[in-house]
């Protein structure tokens, strides 16, 4: 198995309290730096809540937003100038809001043609034959392509913006919430389109979603990220049923499951850090049970545990059931 | 395009300037063509004659010349300079609008500071210090009239442009290899056209006064050759003895002006799509209510809501939106009733009219009732409706940062929602809102009670929504999807703040959601709803191990749920029927795969025995004998 997209040490801060002339007063870290690697044919699930830097990260990978600090490799060679035009033909970005993705004062067919022109100069001959075959492996109808946008429902759009990023022939793709804006009986019928996708060209998806059900089952490995960080990583059968990050635990328990009784397994009060003033320690250590004075003076770094699991806590939970 | 014509035709005014305008453009056109004679030539014998006269229909000016001629070549030289500058101002302003809103940053900040420091001066000061500095002429007040005009496209076109530069397609169209300077032209330029088309046409007008009143202070137009504004200056001495030559270009001006200024606010009525989508027409207080038959208002119920039969549609145009179609729901008091579906099956709709709280227009109830311990409130006065409201039947919503006002601390929006139905006291206000923060669990209720809500996080503005919802006591708490734009650690603490609630006070809550685990864990009762009606209704626990309508089946199979691993999920083919056109018989059918030929027929009821109901007729289990 070759490593398909390496990051290492990517982090991205924000400049905040902005001067007219001169540099920013301070900062806010998104994402701080980050290390992961994705198998080629693999899907990696980002799994966190809002304001956990999943967004940031996956802008940062396809170019559309500079890195700090840290470098990107596709397939061996390291992607770094962040010009979105070179990152397009080897990576590419599926949208959370497929409505909103698509221009709407342009015909389906002058959406699909941007790339295939642009990415790879093909003449007008070899772009509808390319388009058709597209079309024809993502269920959409030919007839489509001469209507724009709104004429189409959120599921339909989708496998458009789907198709639009296929036309770019890159292999790895950027999955961004792409089924949270879809109604459950359509959100099933593209995931599967995905994962059928993923087998006939080879694929390998970065899949980013707060939905731990949805990333658990079309995950091979699951990365949960709390305010920036990768907190814990692992096999995704294992991470939720064995968690050993507290917070992985929390995000598990809270999750609304048939059969399960309710429960606020934090009773009350659930308040992320003020990312301008962060904790110098665990950014979870506010909310962790499990926290001592060591989790507040220095953060933990992302470590090994087990077989294939990497967790960033001084205390990992004991491994076994739930 | 036809349907711009429409919109613009419907508006009468703009109609009567569409066609005095197309009048006086097409004079301007074939006046070459007219056997006029030439309006510069003096005949001072001839000076003054009235209007009327022979061999000058609008008599002469003050070197004897013809009015009429003059006055027709006049108005093709303003409504050109007119246009032209419109057009160049349009073109500049929105060039520098785009490239200050596309780049953004250092460049949107001097470009725009210097359009600031233009706009600074005074309109006619800034167009005479341009006319001064390059000299009287008719193309340099051409120059002055388009760059102090310049300010007004950049600023607008600069608004929508920021807009743009961060959708997604902008996004989309970088990672298809498209450079920037494509981006604008084929991305962003297409989108704000119909805004460049909008501010030219509201301003073409005023450019046209601009005009006229640089040749009128004879920095314009150089004599002897005519345009409305210098017939006006050379006549101004005539004012009193002669004021035929003064009225006559007047008057023209009077009728553009006015002509086009309809024009443009007709215009721009018809392309924007805010006022299309009818932002200006006002809903009503409360939903319309239009019944065949109306049920008795007062009748014995079983909970303390119930609805029978609720019909509500949307009339648009000529087509009817069956959003609700015959829906009959009841709730007791310590229940919490379920009401699932996808986007479009009418549950958020069936608990909006409950209270009247459908916007009309689109939205009428054409039938059934809604009661509050046996009491109708379709068609009740509004007056009392609204003392219902928020009174004994209190909504939460889905986003709570819609549903709070931005500029109001929450605890004043809190006093807000109980002095709308009591009278109380500022600090008795204060106090209760203190304890309702408290009894949604805000920690530091004392110091939040002053926040804004910008400065609480999601699941602290949606416990506000919560208490809100409680301030007045009410029996029944609707609540529409109040957990879905939460995170999930949030929602678990809303879901069990909801319950403990229900608990304490026995509340009667209708919480509507498309989240099977949510009303797994809440809900006593759950009804499905398909297509405007409810396919299958029972207890929550038996409904889930045993679903008896297919779709239900389906909706739960293809739902992923946690801790079961990577899987394929069993997806329902197809899309659900739009609800202005239902098939007849089960609209389900055609995704369905038990589907026979009679599904297909006739009303299918909804039947059961017992606590639970299908509407099916061939469902995955059969409700009779399982009861027997």
């Amino acid at each position: 198995m070759s490593i398909a997209l390496q990051i290492t040490d990517l982090s991205k801060t924000f400049p905040v309290g902005k001067k007219l002339f001169g540099g920013a007063t301070g900062g806010v870290k998104a994402v701080h730096p980050m290390t992961l690697s994705v198998q080629t044919g693999e899907t990696l699930g980002i799994v966190g809540e809002s304001g956990c830097g999943k967004s940031t990260l996956a802008r940062m990978l396809v170019g559309l937003l500079p890195a700090t600090t840290g470098t990107i490799e596709i397939e061996g060679s390291a992607l770094d100038n962040a010009d979105p035009a070179e990152f397009g033909k080897r990576i590419q970005y599926v949208f959370q809001d497929p409505i909103s993705s698509l221009n709407p004062r342009k015909t389906i067919r002058q959406i699909m043609d941007a790339p295939l022109k642009l990415l790879h100069g093909m003449d007008r001959k070899a772009r509808e034959k390319r388009i058709l075959e597209i079309f024809d492996s993502v269920n959409l109808r030919a007839d489509f392509l001469d209507r724009y946008p709104h004429e189409f429902s959120g599921g339909q759009a989708q496998r458009i913006g789907i198709a639009r990023a296929l036309a770019a022939q890159a292999r790895i793709l950027i999955l961004d919430e792409p089924v949270s804006a879809l109604d459950v009986s359509v959100q099933a019928q593209v995931l599967n389109l995905l994962a059928d996708l993923k087998r006939e060209f080879g694929l390998t998806y970065l899949f980013i979603s707060h939905d731990l059900a949805v990333v658990e089952a079309v995950s091979d490995r699951i990365a949960v990220l709390y305010f920036g960080s990768v907190v814990e990583e692992g096999r995704a059968e294992e991470i939720f049923a064995h968690p050993r990050h507290p917070y992985t635990k929390l995000l598990a328990e809270s999750a609304p499951v048939v059969g399960r009784a309710l429960s606020d397994p934090e009773d009350g009060h659930a308040e992320l850090p003020n990312p301008l003033d962060p904790p110098p320690g665990c950014a979870f250590a506010m909310r962790c049970p499990y926290a001592t004075d060591k989790c507040r003076d220095a953060a933990p770094e992302l470590e090994q545990i087990g077989d294939d699991q990497r967790v960033a806590c001084f205390h990992p939970l004991p491994a076994g059931p739930l | 395009m036809s349907a711009f014509f429409k919109l613009l035709a419907r508006n009468r005014l703009a109609l009567g300037g569409l066609i005095v305008m197309g009048l006086v453009v097409a004079l301007a056109l074939i006046t070459p063509l007219l056997p006029l004679v030439d309006p510069d030539a003096t005949n001072t014998a001839n000076r003054f004659l009235p209007p009327f006269s022979d061999g000058a229909l609008l008599g002469t000016d003050a070197l004897g010349r013809d009015l009429l001629s003059r006055l027709l070549w006049g108005t093709r030289l303003s409504l050109a300079v007119g246009f032209a500058a419109a057009l160049f101002a349009a073109v500049a302003g929105a060039a520098v609008g785009i490239i200050a809103g596309f780049y953004g940053g250092r460049t949107d900040n001097i470009i725009m500071r210097a359009v600031d420091m233009l706009m600074a001066f005074p309109y006619i000061l800034l167009a005479l210090a341009i006319v001064a500095a390059l000299g009287p002429g008719l193309v340099n007040a051409l120059i002055a009239v388009s760059v102090v005009n310049i300010p007004f496209f950049a600023r607008n076109i600069r608004g929508i442009t920021v807009g743009l530069a961060n959708k997604e397609f902008v996004d989309a169209a970088k990672l298809a290899g498209m450079s920037n300077a494509r981006i604008i032209t084929s991305e962003i330029l297409p989108n704000v056209v119909p805004v460049i088309v909008i501010a030219m046409s509201t301003t073409i007008g005023w450019m046209i006064l601009e005009t006229a009143g640089l040749s009128f202070l004879g920095l314009g137009s150089q004599p002897p050759q005519a345009d409305l504004g210098s017939m006006l200056g050379e006549a101004r001495s005539a004012l009193i003895t002669n004021p035929h030559t003064s009225v006559i270009p007047g008057i023209m001006i009077l009728i553009i002006v006015m002509s086009i200024n309809l024009l443009g606010d007709g215009v721009r009525d018809a392309l924007d799509p805010r006022l299309k989508s009818g932002a200006l027409s006002r809903p009503m207080a409360a939903t319309r209510v239009d019944r065949k038959h109306t049920p008795a208002p007062e009748a014995r119920t079983e909970g303390i809501l119930s609805l029978e039969n609720l019909r509500t549609e949307f009339h648009v145009k000529d087509r009817i939106y069956k959003a609700v179609s015959g829906v009959s729901l009841s709730v007791k008091p310590g229940e919490c009733l379920g009401v699932i579906g996808e986007s479009g099956s009418g549950k958020s709709v069936t608990a909006l009219s409950i209270m009247g709280l459908v916007a009309s227009p689109p939205g009428v109830i054409t039938g059934g009732a809604a009661r509050l311990e046996g009491r109708d409130m379709i068609g009740a006065r509004y007056g009392d409706l609204r003392t219902l409201r928020g009174r004994r039947v209190a909504y939460i919503f889905q986003d709570p940062l819609a549903t709070l006002h931005p500029l109001y601390k929450v605890g004043d929006q809190l006093v807000e929602a109980i002095s709308s139905h009591r009278a109380i006291s500022k600090s008795e206000g204060r106090a209760k809102a203190i304890e309702l923060l408290k009894s949604v669990r805000i920690p530091n209720a004392e110091e939040r009670v002053d926040s804004y809500p910008h400065e609480m996080s999601g699941g602290m503005r949606q416990r506000v929504g919560i208490a809100m919802a409680l301030a007045n006591d009410p029996d029944v708490i609707i609540a529409d999807e109040p957990t879905t734009a939460l995170d999930v650690t949030v929602q678990a603490q809303i879901l069990s703040l909801l319950d403990d609630l229900r608990r304490e006070r026995g509340l009667a809550i209708v919480f509507i959601t498309h989240d099977f685990g949510v009303v797994a864990q809440l809900c006593d009762r759950v009804a499905v709803m398909y297509a405007g009606r409810i396919v299958e209704e029972g207890p929550t626990m038996e409904i889930l191990r045993a679903p008896a309508h297919p779709y239900t089946a389906r909706l739960i199979a293809c739902v992923p749920e946690l801790g079961a691993g990577k899987r394929k999920l069993e997806a329902i083919p197809g899309l659900p029927p739009s609800v202005d056109a239902l098939p007849a018989g089960c609209a389900f059918a055609d995704r369905c795969l038990k589907a026979q030929p009679s599904c297909k027929e006739g009303e299918i009821l909804l039947e059961g025995t017992g606590s639970r109901a299908v509407r099916c007729l061939y469902p995955e289990l059969s409700l009779s004998k399982e009861t027997a």
